[in-house]
Formats: C-alpha cells, sequence, structure tokens
C-alpha cells in the first residue's frame, strides 16, 4: 500500500499505530538463526553450478544411466555448500552486530510524564524525544523547543551532504516555549505531511494544534544523521523513523555486487554447458550407431536391459551418462576456489602496514570480500572532496600586509625552505590568550606586530571585527570559536593569536583584547555575505570614536572598489595574490575605509528605511551597501590552506599515469570545488579550457555544453561536418578520445547537472565529460552523485570507484562497483556503505596499484589454469568414449574423480592465486602503466578463455593417445597381462597429476616455500592416497567400492609405464613453454620488461622513487573563501543566536526593539509566503 | 573481520609485520629467458633422443610371432561350428600349423588374443561383483545386483562367479607341439600358473573359508554361469589349489582389457629340459586348439602371439618411435627458438621508456 500522506499526531501512540508506520529499528542483516539453513541454502541453490551439481546427483541416483557413484558429486558439493555458508554466516554475524550497535544507541524519550533513556529501536513516530549537544539525532524529527531563545537550534549535516558548517534550524514560535515536562505532555498537534521521501533539503506538512494551522517546512526538521551543535537540549518529535527517514532513503537500495569476471564466469560456464551438450550428444549418436552396428551383435555377452528397446534409446541413456561423466567441465570447485582466493586476498589487504594510519590508528578493511579483482579494473574514480581530498581544515598560512608577504620560511641564502613537521613554529607564549593548536613559521610578521605596525595592526584588527563567529569563553583564557564556515574561524583564530582577541559580543558591540588591552568597539551595521556581493562588511565605531568600514572579500570584487590612493599596492597585492592562488590556496582581500559621522548618519537613515520596505528590499539594500563600500584602502590579503590529506596531489598524479579517471563529485561550491581542483594538480594552467557549466535551465546547459564539445572537436577536427548530437559519429570513441592531446577540463554546477542527466542530455555530457582529463562536480546531493555514477556505469563499459567519507556519499558508494570509505573520521555511514574503507585517500593509490593489480593478475591466471585443467583432466573421457563403444566408461577410477579437482590439484592452484606477484609492489607503484592491461581487460576475456580450454582440450587429447598407444601393445616385465583398464586408468591419472603440476610450476612467477610444499606436498598426497586407496586394508574392508586394489603397486613399478608418463608430461608441456618464450622474447609486454628489470636490479636493492609534486607556476586565480550562507548577520544584530544570559545583560532596552522589528518583519515574511506556498499546494491537493 | 585483540595502546590494531601478511615472503621467481629454455629444449631433445634409440634398439632384439586362428587351419570348420549357438555344447578341436624360422631365445610367453571384444563397456565391467569374488559368503549366496542379468540361473540358483564378466570367460585352450627338424614332435611345455599378478592372486580374489570343506561343498547351492561347461570349482582338474575364484585363467580374464583389441596371458615356456632351455628353436610347430569361443556374433578373430621380453616388457614398437619423433619435434621447435631469438628478438631487457 503506498502512503499518500502522513498523519502523526504527538503523545498518541494509539492513533499513530493505526498507520503502521516503520519503526527505528534498522535491519541490515539477511537471516537469523532459523532462516538461515533453509534460505540460505535456497539462495545458494539459485546459483547456476549448484543447482546444476543438484541435479546431477539425481542422474546419478538412477542405476541405468549413473556412470559415476554419487559420492563423486555429494562430496564436493556439501563441501562447496559448507564452505559458502559459513562465510555467510560470518558476514551476517557482523551485519547483525553493527545493526545492534545503531538500535541499542540511547536516546531520551518522553514516556508518561518523564524522560526515559530508551533504545534507538524503540522510538516510535510521534514520540517526542529530547536530544543533548552533540548527540546525534535519531529519526527525523520536528523540532519542538530548544534550550536556545526562539527555539533555534544548531545541528551539523556533515553526515547527510558533507557540509561541516553550522546550520540553525528554529522551531514554530508556537512551541518554542514548551521547554518542561509538563507542556510537552499536553502537546497533541497533529502532523499532516508529505510521505517518506529522499528529498534532503525539502518538506512540506502542516501542524494541526488548538485548532490553528501552521505550516512546516525543511527549516524545523532535524533529520536523522545530523548531530545537535552548540544547542544543550531539544526537544523533537518524530515524523519518520527508521527506513523512512531521508538519511535511509537516500541511502539507496543495497545493490549485490558482482565483478564483471563473476558475470564472464557465468556466460563462460554457460558456453560451457553447451559444450557439454554437444559433446553428450555427440557421444550419445556415437552410441546409437555403435550399439546398432556392434552392440546389438555382442548381446550373447551382453545382454541389453530389459527395458533398453533400441539402439536409440541406448543412445538417449548414454547421453545422460556422458552428461555425469563430463560434469567436471564445469568447476564444481570454481566459485568455492574464487571466494577463498578473494578472501585471501581481502586479508592481505587488510593486513597491509603501508595502509595503516597511526594518527587514527585504523588499518584498511576489506568489508566486501567479492570484489578484489576488480580493483585492478578500475577505469573511473569518483571522489568526494571534503573528508576525502582536503582534511576540512582551514589553515591560515600566509599573508601579505601592505605589499610584504608572510608565511614563508627562508634560510640564510634567501632560499624559500619546504615547511615539515620539523620547521620551528613561532612562538605565540607573548599572548596568554592564544591558540595553542595554531601553527605559523615566519617570526617577521610577529615581529612586525610587535614593533607596532600600523598596517599589521590594522590587518589583523579587520581579521578580528569583521566575521559573524560566535566565542564561547568555557573558563578565562580558554576561548572556543563558533564559526559558521571553517575559513572565518582561521582567519578569527589567527588574529587571536597575532594578539587581536576577538573575546565576546553582543548585539551591538565587538570586544577585542589588543596586544593584551580590552577594547570595545560599537558594531554600527553588518553588511552581510551573499553570494552577489562575495565580501562581507562591518562598521564600527572604535574608541576613539571614529567610525571604521572593514571590508573582506573575493579579490576582484574588493579591487573595483578600491580609492585610487591604493592603486601600488593594489599591484604588489595582486602579485601576491597570484602567487598564493598558484600554491592553491584559498585568497581573500581585506580593505578599510574611514567614514564620516555625518555622511554614515545619512546612510544609516537610508538603510532603516530600505530595511522596512516590502518591495525589493534586497535589492535596494544591496544599493545601499554598494554605495558605502566604495573608496576603500586595500590592507592586505590573506591565503588559507584548505589542508588537503596527505598525499593527494601524488596519488592523482599516479592514477592519472594509470589511466584513471578522476572525477570529483562534491557538495561544495563551485570556487571551493575548483580551488581544490587546481591544489591537487586535477586542474592545472596549462590545461586548454576549463569548462564552466553552470546554466539554470535544460536549454542553457545545453548550449553550454555543446558550445563546449564544439570547442573540442572544432580543434581536432575541423569542419567535420554538421550534427554534434549524432551518436554515430563517436561509433569509434575510445580511439577518438585518444586523438585528443588537448587538455580539458570540466565544472559542472548541481543545477545544471539536473539538466545534464535528463536523457536527451546525458550523452552530450558524458561524451564531453569523458573528453576532458578532469571532471568537477559540484553542489550535488547524495543522490545526483549517485546518478553521475549510475551513467558512467551505464554508458561506459568501465569499472568505477567511488569514495568518500560522509553519509551524503552513502548513495555513490552503493551505487558504484566498487565503494570506498574513508574511515577513522567520525561518521561512520560511508565506512559502512563501503566495499573497501581506509584512513586516507592516498591509500587508494596502493589498494588499486598494487593490490587491485595483484588481485586481477592471480585471479585470471587463476581461471587461466583451472579451465585448462579442468578440460585436460574431463575431455580424456571423450577420446576414450570412442574406444569403449560409447558406453560412458570412466577412464579414471571414481575415487580419483572425487578427488581430482578438491585435493590433487586444488592447493597449488590457490598458494599460485594467493600468492602470485608478477612484479613486486614497489615497481607495480614505480610504473602506473602496468595497471593498463586489468582496464582493457587483457588477462582474462574470451579469448583467453578459449585459448586455455584449447591448451586442454590439447592435453587431454594427448595424454590419452599417448597412453593408448603404448597400452595396445604394453606387457608386464614378467609378461603377464598389463593393458587393462585399471593400469591404463593409473598411468594416465599419473600423468595427468604430474602435467598439471609442471603446468602450475611454469605459470607461477614467484615460488614462495608455501607454493613450493603445496606443489610437491600435493604430488606427494596424490602418491599416498593412490596407494592408500589400492592397498589391500581399506579393500580388505569395502571390496566393491576400492576394486583397484594392488594396481598402483602393479603399474608404478613399470619402467614402461614412467617411460609413458615420462613421454606424456614432455610433449604435453613442450609447446606451451615454447609459446610463452615466444611470447616473452618477441612480444614483450610492459610487465615482462618490468619484471626483467626488477630481476637485473635485485641485487642492487630496492631504491625508492616517489614522485614529487610539482610547483606549479600559476596564472592569476581569484578564489573566494567564504563557503557559508547569507543571513548570519541578521541573527548577530538581532541577538537572536546570543545565549540569554549575554543577551540580557547586554541588550540596551532603547535600541532593540527597531533592530528586532526589522528581524521579525523579516521573519514574518518568510512565514506569510510559506503559509501561502502551502495553503496553493493544499489546494493543489 | 580481521580486527586484532588483545591489544592496546595506540598502535593497536597496526598490522604485524610479518613477511606473510605483508606479501614479502622470500620467493624465487624464475624467468623464461634464452639462457634457460633455449639449453633446456635442446636437452630434452637429447634425453628423448637417446632413449628412442635405446628402446628401439631393445625392441630390436625381441621376436614376436602372431598366429590369426580363427578361421586358419582346421579352424573353418569349428568357426562355422560356432555360428550356432545349438552346437555350443559340442567339442570342437582344431589344429593349425606354423613355422618358426628364427629361434626365439629366452623366456617365451603365450598369449591368447582377441580383437573387437569389448570388454570396455561399462555395463559390461560393471557386471561383477568383487565381494563375492573376494570370498564373501553373503555375496556368494546374494550377488550383486550390477551382475544381471547373471546373477541367477533359471532355477533361481545364484550364479558363482556372477556377472557377464566371468560369464564370457574366453574358454579355448592349446597345446603346442614342436616338430623338429629331427627327431619326434615334443610336446612344448607350458606353465600355466603364476600367469597372473600377485595381488589379484592372493588379495583380491579369494575363496570363500571353507573349513575343511572340499571346494565343491563351499560352492554348493550355487550354480555355474551360464556359458561355461563346467562349475567354478572345477576349473582345473590337476590342480585342486588353482581352483574357484583364484583360478588363474579366470584372474587373467576378470582383469579387464581397457581396449577391444588385446592380448591376455596363457602360459610361459617352462624352460627345464631340452630343445626348449634356450627358448622356443626354430622349426615347425602345430597348434591344437579346442575351439569353444565365438566370435562371429562381433566380428571379432582370434590370435595366438609368441613372444619374447625386454627390460620395459614385450615387443613395443610404439615407445621408441614415439620418443624419436619427440626428440625431432623438440630439435626442431628448439632450433626455431633460437632462430627467432637470435633474429627478432627483444631480448625483452630494455625498457624502451
Amino acid at each position: 500500500m503506498h502512503e499518500k500522506e502522513r498523519h502523526v499526531k504527538a503523545n498518541a501512540q494509539d492513533y499513530n499505530d493505526k498507520f503502521s508506520y516503520a519503526d527505528n529499528h534498522i535491519k541490515t542483516s539477511k537471516y537469523n538463526v532459523l532462516t538461515f539453513l533453509p534460505m540460505n541454502l535456497f539462495e545458494q541453490f539459485q546459483r547456476v553450478a549448484n543447482a546444476y551439481f543438484l541435479v546431477l546427483l539425481i542422474l546419478q541416483l538412477i542405476p541405468e544411466i549413473s556412470s559415476l557413484s554419487w559420492f563423486t558429486t555429494i562430496v564436493p558439493l556439501v563441501l562447496v555448500l559448507v564452505i559458502t555458508a559459513v562465510k555467510d554466516a560470518t558476514d551476517d554475524y557482523f551485519r547483525h552486530k553493527s545493526d545492534q550497535q545503531v538500535n541499542n544507541r540511547q536516546s531520551q524519550v518522553l514516556i508518561r510524564g518523564s524522560m526515559q533513556s530508551e533504545k534507538w529501536m524503540n522510538i516510535r513516530v510521534g514520540d517526542i524525544i529530547k536530544i543533548e549537544n552533540n548527540q546525534f539525532v535519531a529519526a527525523d524529527i520536528l523540532l519542538l523547543c530548544s534550550s536556545e531563545p526562539y527555539g533555534l537550534c544548531y545541528i551539523e549535516t556533515a553526515e547527510l551532504d558533507g557540509e561541516t558548517n553550522l546550520k540553525v534550524r528554529q522551531s514554530l514560535t508556537v512551541t518554542s516555549d514548551m521547554g518542561d515536562i509538563a507542556k510537552l505532555m499536553d502537546f497533541d498537534g497533529e502532523v499532516i505531511c508529505e510521505p517518506p521521501n529522499n528529498k534532503l533539503d525539502r518538506f512540506t506538512g502542516t501542524l494541526y494544534w488548538r485548532d490553528n494551522k501552521y505550516p512546516l517546512d525543511n527549516e524545523k526538521m532535524l533529520l536523522r544523521g545530523c548531530v545537535l551543535r552548540n544547542t544543550e537540549w531539544c526537544f523533537g518529535m518524530v515524523i519518520f523513523a527508521g527506513l523512512q527517514t531521508k538519511l535511509m532513503q537516500n541511502c539507496g537500495g543495497t545493490q549485490f555486487k558482482r565483478t564483471s569476471i563473476d558475470k564472464l564466469m557465468n556466460t563462460l560456464v554457460l558456453w560451457i554447458f553447451a559444450f557439454l551438450i554437444c559433446m553428450g550428444v555427440i557421444l550419445a549418436i556415437g552410441n546409437t550407431i555403435w550399439e546398432s552396428w556392434i552392440g546389438r551383435n555382442f548381446q550373447v555377452f551382453l545382454p541389453w536391459n530389459t527395458f533398453q528397446s533400441s539402439a536409440v534409446f541406448s543412445g538417449f541413456l548414454t547421453f545422460w551418462s556422458y552428461i555425469i561423466i563430463l560434469n567436471t567441465v564445469v568447476p564444481i570447485s570454481l566459485y568455492v576456489s574464487v571466494e577463498v582466493l578473494r578472501l585471501g586476498h581481502s586479508y592481505f589487504i587488510n593486513w597491509d602496514r603501508r595502509m595503516y594510519c597511526s594518527q587514527t590508528d585504523t588499518a584498511a578493511e576489506a568489508r566486501t570480500t567479492t570484489l578484489n579483482e576488480e580493483l585492478g579494473q578500475v577505469e573511473f574514480i569518483f571522489s568526494d572532496k571534503t573528508g576525502t581530498l582536503t582534511q576540512n581544515i582551514m589553515v591560515f598560512s600566509k599573508c601579505s600586509i601592505n605589499g610584504q608577504t608572510y608565511g614563508d620560511v627562508y634560510d640564510e641564502f634567501k632560499q624559500r625552505v619546504e615547511i615539515t613537521e620539523k620547521t620551528a613554529c613561532v612562538d605565540f607564549s607573548f599572548n596568554a590568550l592564544c591558540d595553542r593548536r595554531f601553527k605559523f613559521y615566519d617570526g617577521s610578521l610577529v615581529e612586525a606586530i610587535k614593533l607596532e605596525d600600523p598596517a599589521a595592526q590594522e590587518f589583523f584588527r579587520l581579521l578580528a571585527l569583521c566575521h559573524t563567529v560566535m566565542s564561547e569563553e568555557k573558563s578565562e583564557g580558554n576561548l572556543v570559536y563558533q564559526a559558521q564556515s571553517p575559513d572565518e574561524g582561521a582567519l578569527v583564530t589567527a588574529a587571536r593569536n597575532f594578539g587581536f582577541v576577538f573575546r565576546s559580543r553582543t548585539p551591538e558591540t565587538i570586544t577585542l583584547c589588543e596586544m593584551g588591552r580590552a577594547v570595545t568597539y560599537q558594531l554600527l551595521a553588518i553588511l552581510d555575505f551573499n553570494n552577489v556581493r562575495k565580501r562581507m562588511s562591518v562598521i564600527v565605531r572604535n574608541p576613539q570614536g571614529q567610525i571604521k568600514l572593514y571590508s573582506k572579500g573575493a579579490d576582484s570584487i574588493i579591487f573595483e572598489r578600491l580609492d585610487p590612493s591604493s592603486e601600488d599596492l593594489m599591484h604588489t597585492t595582486s602579485e601576491h595574490l597570484s602567487e598564493f592562488a598558484g600554491e592553491g590556496l584559498r585568497t581573500l582581500a581585506l580593505a578599510y575605509k574611514d567614514l564620516d559621522e555625518d555622511y554614515f548618519d545619512v546612510w544609516k537613515k537610508k538603510l532603516l528605511f530600505a530595511s522596512t520596505v516590502i518591495e525589493n528590499r534586497e535589492s535596494q539594500l544591496d544599493v545601499l551597501y554598494e554605495e558605502i563600500e566604495q573608496g576603500l584602502k586595500l590592507l592586505g590579503a590573506t591565503a588559507i590552506e584548505d589542508k588537503l590529506q596527505e598525499g593527494v596531489p601524488e596519488t592523482i598524479t599516479c592514477l592519472n599515469l594509470a589511466d584513471i579517471k578522476i572525477w570529483v563529485l562534491t557538495g561544495d561550491k563551485l570556487e571551493t570545488a575548483m580551488n581544490i581542483g587546481y591544489s591537487c594538480n586535477m586542474l592545472r594552467d596549462n590545461m586548454n579550457e576549463v569548462f564552466v557549466i553552470s546554466g539554470h535551465t535544460l536549454l542553457e546547459v545545453q548550449q553550454q555544453l555543446r558550445s563546449a564539445k564544439e570547442h573540442i572537436l572544432g580543434l581536432s577536427r575541423v569542419g567535420s561536418a554538421g550534427d554534434v548530437e549524432k551518436a554515430d559519429m563517436f561509433s569509434d570513441d575510445s580511439v577518438f578520445e585518444e586523438s585528443i592531446i588537448a587538455e580539458y577540463a570540466l565544472v559542472i554546477n548541481g543545477h545544471s547537472l539536473v539538466h545534464a542527466l535528463e536523457p536527451q542530455l546525458e550523452h552530450v555530457f558524458l561524451d564531453l565529460a569523458c573528453l576532458c582529463k578532469t571532471v568537477i562536480c559540484c553542489r550535488v546531493t547524495p543522490m545526483q552523485k549517485a546518478q553521475v555514477v549510475e551513467l558512467v556505469k551505464r554508458h561506459k563499459r568501465a569499472i568505477t570507484l567511488a569514495i568518500g567519507d560522509g553519509a551524503n556519499d552513502v548513495s555513490m558508494i552503493k551505487t558504484a562497483h566498487i565503494g570506498v570509505g574513508i574511515s577513522g573520521q567520525e561518521g561512520m555511514q560511508a565506512v559502512l556503505a563501503s566495499d573497501y574503507s581506509f584512513a586516507q585517500f592516498r591509500y587508494l593509490r596502493r589498494l588499486l596499484l598494487v593490490h587491485g593489480r595483484w588481485s586481477y593478475f592471480r585471479m585470471c591466471n587463476f581461471l587461466c589454469y583451472f579451465f585448462y585443467k579442468n578440460f585436460a583432466f574431463t575431455l580424456v573421457h571423450f577420446w576414450y568414449g570412442f574406444f569403449c563403444g560409447f558406453s560412458a566408461q570412466t577412464v579414471y577410477d571414481q575415487w580419483f574423480i572425487t578427488l581430482f579437482n578438491i585435493v590433487y590439484t586444488s592447493l597449488p592452484v590457490l598458494a599460485m592465486g594467493l600468492f602470485d606477484q608478477d612484479v613486486n609492489d614497489q615497481n607495480s607503484l614505480r610504473y602506473p602503466s602496468l595497471y593498463k592491461p586489468g582496464q582493457q581487460n587483457l588477462l582474462f576475456n574470451k579469448r583467453q578463455f578459449f585459448l586455455c580450454t584449447l591448451q586442454g582440450i590439447g592435453t587431454s587429447f594427448l595424454l590419452f593417445f599417448i597412453p593408448y598407444g603404448a597400452f595396445t601393445v604394453i606387457v608386464k616385465e614378467d609378461g603377464s597381462h598389463f593393458s587393462d583398464q585399471q593400469s591404463f586408468a593409473v598411468t594416465i591419472a599419473t600423468s595427468l597429476v604430474i602435467v598439471v603440476s609442471v603446468q602450475i610450476g611454469l605459470d607461477t612467477h614467484y615460488w614462495t616455500a608455501v607454493n613450493h610444499l603445496f606443489i610437491w606436498g600435493s604430488l606427494t598426497v596424490y602418491f599416498a592416497t593412490l596407494f592408500a586407496m589400492q592397498s589391500n586394508g581399506i579393500f580388505g574392508i569395502f571390496p566393491s567400492n576400492f576394486p583397484f586394489i594392488g594396481t598402483a603397486r602393479n603399474c608404478l613399478s613399470e619402467k614402461s609405464v614412467w617411460l609413458v608418463i615420462l613421454l606424456t608430461a614432455v610433449v604435453c608441456v613442450v609447446p606451451g613453454l615454447a609459446v610463452s618464450f615466444l611470447r616473452v622474447d618477441l612480444f614483450p609486454t610492459l610487465t615482462d620488461k618490468v619484471r626483467h628489470l626488477q630481476q637485473s636490479r635485485k641485487r642492487q636493492g630496492p631504491q625508492e622513487q616517489s614522485l614529487r609534486r610539482v610547483r606549479r607556476t600559476s596564472s592569476r586565480r581569484s578564489a573566494y573563501a567564504f563557503s557559508h550562507q547569507q543571513g548570519y548577520g541578521e541573527l548577530i544584530t538581532s541577538g537572536k543566536n546570543m545565549r540569554m544570559s549575554t543577551v540580557s545583560s547586554a541588550r540596551s532596552p532603547e535600541r532593540t526593539p527597531q533592530s528586532s522589528t526589522w528581524i521579525e518583519n523579516i521573519l514574518q515574511k518568510k512565514n506569510e509566503v510559506s503559509d501561502e506556498i502551502t495553503a496553493q499546494t493544499a489546494a493543489a491537493h | 573481520m580481521g580486527k586484532v585483540k588483545g591489544k592496546s595502546g595506540p598502535l593497536a590494531r597496526r598490522p604485524d609485520n610479518s613477511a606473510f601478511k605483508q606479501q614479502r615472503l622470500p620467493a624465487w621467481s624464475p624467468m623464461l629467458t634464452a639462457n634457460t629454455v633455449l639449453p633446456f629444449f635442446y636437452l630434452m631433445a637429447l634425453i628423448c633422443m637417446l632413449l628412442g634409440v635405446w628402446l628401439l634398439l631393445t625392441v630390436q632384439s625381441t621376436q614376436e610371432i602372431k598366429l590369426d586362428y580363427t578361421e586358419a587351419g582346421t579352424c573353418d570348420i569349428c568357426f562355422e561350428k560356432r555360428k550356432n549357438v545349438s552346437n555350443a555344447a559340442q567339442t570342437c578341436t582344431c589344429t593349425v600349423v606354423f613355422p618358426i624360422k628364427k629361434a626365439l631365445k629366452g623366456d617365451v610367453f603365450f598369449y591368447y588374443g582377441l580383437q573387437n571384444f569389448h570388454q570396455n563397456l561399462r555395463r559390461y565391467m560393471d557386471s561383477r561383483d568383487d565381494g563375492q569374488m573376494v570370498g564373501r559368503k553373503t555375496n556368494l549366496k546374494n550377488p550383486s545386483s550390477y551382475c544381471e542379468p547373471f546373477t541367477k540361473n533359471q532355477n533361481g540358483l545364484p550364479i558363482a562367479p556372477c556377472g557377464a564378466v566371468a560369464n564370457s570367460i574366453f574358454n579355448d585352450s592349446f597345446t603346442l607341439t614342436y616338430h623338429g627338424s629331427s627327431g619326434p614332435s615334443i610336446r612344448v611345455p607350458l606353465l600355466r600358473k603364476g600367469i597372473t599378478w600377485y595381488t589379484d592372486k592372493n588379495v583380491k580374489y579369494r575363496n570363500p573359508k571353507n573349513d575343511n570343506m572340499t571346494l565343491a561343498q563351499v560352492f554348493e547351492g550355487t550354480a555355474q554361469p551360464l556359458y561355461w561347461q563346467k562349475p567354478v570349482y572345477e576349473l582345473d582338474p590337476l590342480d585342486p589349489t588353482n581352483n574357484g575364484f583364484i583360478n588363474d585363467d579366470l584372474i587373467v580374464w576378470m582383469r579387464e582389457a581397457a581396449f577391444p583389441n588385446f592380448k591376455k596371458l596363457y602360459g610361459v615356456l617352462y624352460r627345464a629340459s631340452q630343445p626348449f632351455t634356450k627358448g622356443l628353436p626354430a622349426g615347425n610347430y602345430t597348434i591344437n586348439i579346442s575351439y569353444n569361443f565365438p566370435v562371429q556374433y562381433f566380428q571379432g578373430r582370434k590370435e595366438v602371439v609368441l613372444t619374447t621380453l625386454t627390460w620395459f616388457g614385450g615387443q613395443n614398437h610404439f615407445l621408441p618411435v614415439a620418443y624419436l619423433v619427440t626428440s625431432c619435434l623438440i630439435l626442431l621447435i628448439a632450433i626455431l627458438l633460437t632462430v627467432a631469438w637470435w633474429k627478432f628478438g627483444k631480448n625483452g631487457k630494455r625498457m624502451e621508456e
């Protein structure tokens, strides 16, 4: 039943129960103790191979066609089922544990008049719950009231959208005063709202309470996954719970991921089925003919069965018998061996010390154990930015004050020194209020401050005054800043350390501690930031009574508004800015202006008037702001480093060399995203063109995409007539892409992406994106991230990998072929959804180039060998069919058939699949091109499969006919009869085991002790088992099951048998050896060359060679550092976000009415608007 | 998964620095280089060549005489007689004369051979009861269902030994007579025992335990196979220990041949007396055949083979020829590889970067 509308009533459990909404219990596990066995078996038998073997088993129970005993199938089948079941059970156990951990988190719930601690899973829709500071919100709740005035509260939504700046939520005014339990108990409002959906930024609903209607929007909702910040407590009413919360709805369905090799394997298994049936048919026809020509006459000695009426019927039975005998071409142990290999590879990832992060004490973890070889085939990486590429730590790293740069460290030869961990920091001990975590390396700036350089002082005064940061003094001198964006925090912290400490603010004042002296400024106005203005200013009156305007903003914006006297300084600063930008720093220009008292009064009056008008208020305010922000005097510029994670540029460069395309998908702003693009070397100034797509309508986007594409195509093939849209033009897409040497980059905005992802544009978008070296999508929602990934997955037959750290990346992580989560941070959502997790982006390089490559290489070699082995083993029966009247007589002993795959030959190939290395890890990293064969799927594809089955068929042919030639005339040394079937069986079996062992030896590139042990061990086990199974003792107990008594002894003591085995082994191995030698010698691949190099270098010892980051010489770029939203100015000047105590003590009674009216006007208007909207939507419904 | 427990401290979860876990196990990584592959090929060619030549020389020193007696000599009468099933009970003997031009030196082995007789059909091979043949009393009276339709006779008595294999036992017998250039004809003495594998005779085939009972008593209540003329405990009238399931001829027959054309050992020349101490002298021989086994139903042939042996078994031309051919092929490949390596080889050594 589809929910159309949701009715929730507070404190009315009975009412809400009627609707059977989802509870807050989250279940990702599949089984419980009781359902495990039936469900798991059911799932396992859905696999084609397992079902096939079940059918075989049933066939074998029919005596008329049973050419093999039932145990030959049931032993491997049970083994396979048990191993898989154990693995599934362990996986599910861990899922149970993680579910339990989340479900058992405690939350305070209002039950029968008191707050009681309750587990998350017991929270139900309609409950009223209390959330305390720094707690996760347990469900999607409607904010009712909070500890802060006006029912405000602050949340961090990093888990949801990756943005770490604080967001404000405000409750309805009518509910904001329900701060005590009694009132909450009485609350019986009913919310009618939209059904559960995945839109994080929208919510529409209405609260019905006390016969009034109140519209509800997203600003009143706290979503599951948010963290409450700066708010002591808040109360909310649960609207959506558990799987119906927006977070969970955004997680997308869990898809069962299969690797491309898995899919290929399934196809191949089907082919093998077909091949098997062909052989069955051929042999059945052979049998029909044989029976009617010879068998009919042989009835004297072997009468036909009573039910066997004709030769045709005999052929029909033979068909099934041969299906049973030849079933081993479909390797039953294949799937389970592949699983074991992947598990082993996963453990190697878990164990890798070079992917262990000591700071956070987290090792890499392979959470899914079924995707490893796909890591060696990745072509597209989709990366989140915040927390993945960057640390989300802003550091004040450089500045330019009055034409002088600070921040670089020089040695005695005036050479710039690279700043490392060891570089000495500036000592800030002169300042009692300094932040000890702040690090700055250039001592000259402190000198300048200490010498009371006026420009430097004014510079930091500006930084201390012009912002919207809130401060909290927990104890004397222990200041904590609550910044809306990390950039502002960094700037205010810098000012604090350089002696201009921002201590506290009231709606009208800002108190600084300048070089130890407390100074209070009157805050006259905040000219707030918005996207168009790209700057913010404050107007203050200093204690001396002067009015000053301090402004900071994007350099281009500030420079336009400078006084002509600052022109020289502007040029110098401009150069400095370019330099900063070239290092990937986020820059801001700072300027000030002295204001005339009279002029300001006039302006202030205009402002007051403008702020009360209803129409066009915003634009009128903008005009006024523009008017006063003219003729500024430049102070300098700041450069903030958005600290990248360690090793990000190197990793990206290296992955690019491996032909992996990296796309950044971020919720951040365009400027921020581009800036990071530059600092991690994805965008370069030597790129031919960076296309920015930011159209708002479908047509605009289409236009921009097309022109960008034409631009690229125009350069490479001028005059190629016409219609760019046409898909057939790109039939030779890949060749074409490679032919473009010029480097392009594409940056696309979220609102444009909406259109670009629509069906009619997605092809153009994708083509364009693939033509570009770098693609950055900014301002994208979690679902859009997934859509982009989906788009590439759908249209490019390429393996995609998504990497991210927050809940906003979950959908993308789940959509991509491989999802990687960054662990070690607070939120675990991404990690829980991911297939692999580690602490740092840079480990991705090792994960792909070393582990992924090895896994792919090993898996491919393993598969090739496996198919070869099974064909060589099984097809011997086919050849024998021509000599035994197509009667489905087996060549081997039944025990040999049972044990060959699971005992005699399983371990050596597993050892190869686990330990083999063609090239060691250092060289894998040094030559990223080694990764390319995986992307092109060269090591295992249909051609390779065909070749290795051909080799298997050839081997089986030789394996049969060489002993055949010898056995027709052979006798024992004592003259006794020796050309019997049992001796023949033992001879062929021994040859087979030896040949496949030699072959695995040739295929092994890296002989560890384990390989030796397994290969020699398997041979030993083969002979030991052979003699044991054919010993007197076991025959004495089960004479019918072990009829081969004594054959091994008699057979293997014959010299002629060993001559046959030697000949067979040589003839089977030599052709393969010659071919691989020729291949290495005449057409060496890069791998062969590197191997050769590695061999010759071995004695010299390993040489570490690291890719060094190249310092770019960059053109001028303007980057605006603000990453926060508009509207904070209002909150500050109105005092709304001040703590009660501060506000009440500082508020001057006569001034407040004025400003609060202004604010309330705005708020009221907002409410009106939303009222209208809800009314309209209600009408529409 | 893989959480390390029991450790604490800041690096509690750091993986161990063991060579195994870090995939740094010391290892030998061989490469296919010209220095190793080419000499290996030449060496293999040489070894095969030497073996081939040696085997060929050995085989050349052996002698083999094959005699197809299906319709030879006077056997054509018997051949015709056996065409008709109704004559199955009648005996028929015939004689074939053949010369040995060059004496067979050393041990001489006497085989009977069958062509086109499929002992390797699945249902035929399965049609036996090893439990019965190892002397299990329960199986003796209740033969395995695999023996169908040779489990019980018309009277419902269990057949011992049951099954199609035993039923179809080769029942021709031979006496070989030497006609020297001077002197009388001498019957060639053949050892008819010790012609089985030791394990078959002593482990795989056992008579049911007879506590002081005669073999006949033990087998009481069982029937002889349909095509047999005498019961299993009377197979060898001369040697009572060679009766029952441990009869040499039965054992030899029960070891089913892998291919439709096969030969099975019938006897070994007894070299105790003249003129056979050095083998079979040259001269004329006659072979008296008690012709019982019908082959015309399946277009089969019957033959007798007399041969001497070498250190690797009987006269076997396949192995030496195969070795020589292999040797030539490997040599050819080796030369081709050498040329390819010399002329076009990139040597795989230099990184062209």
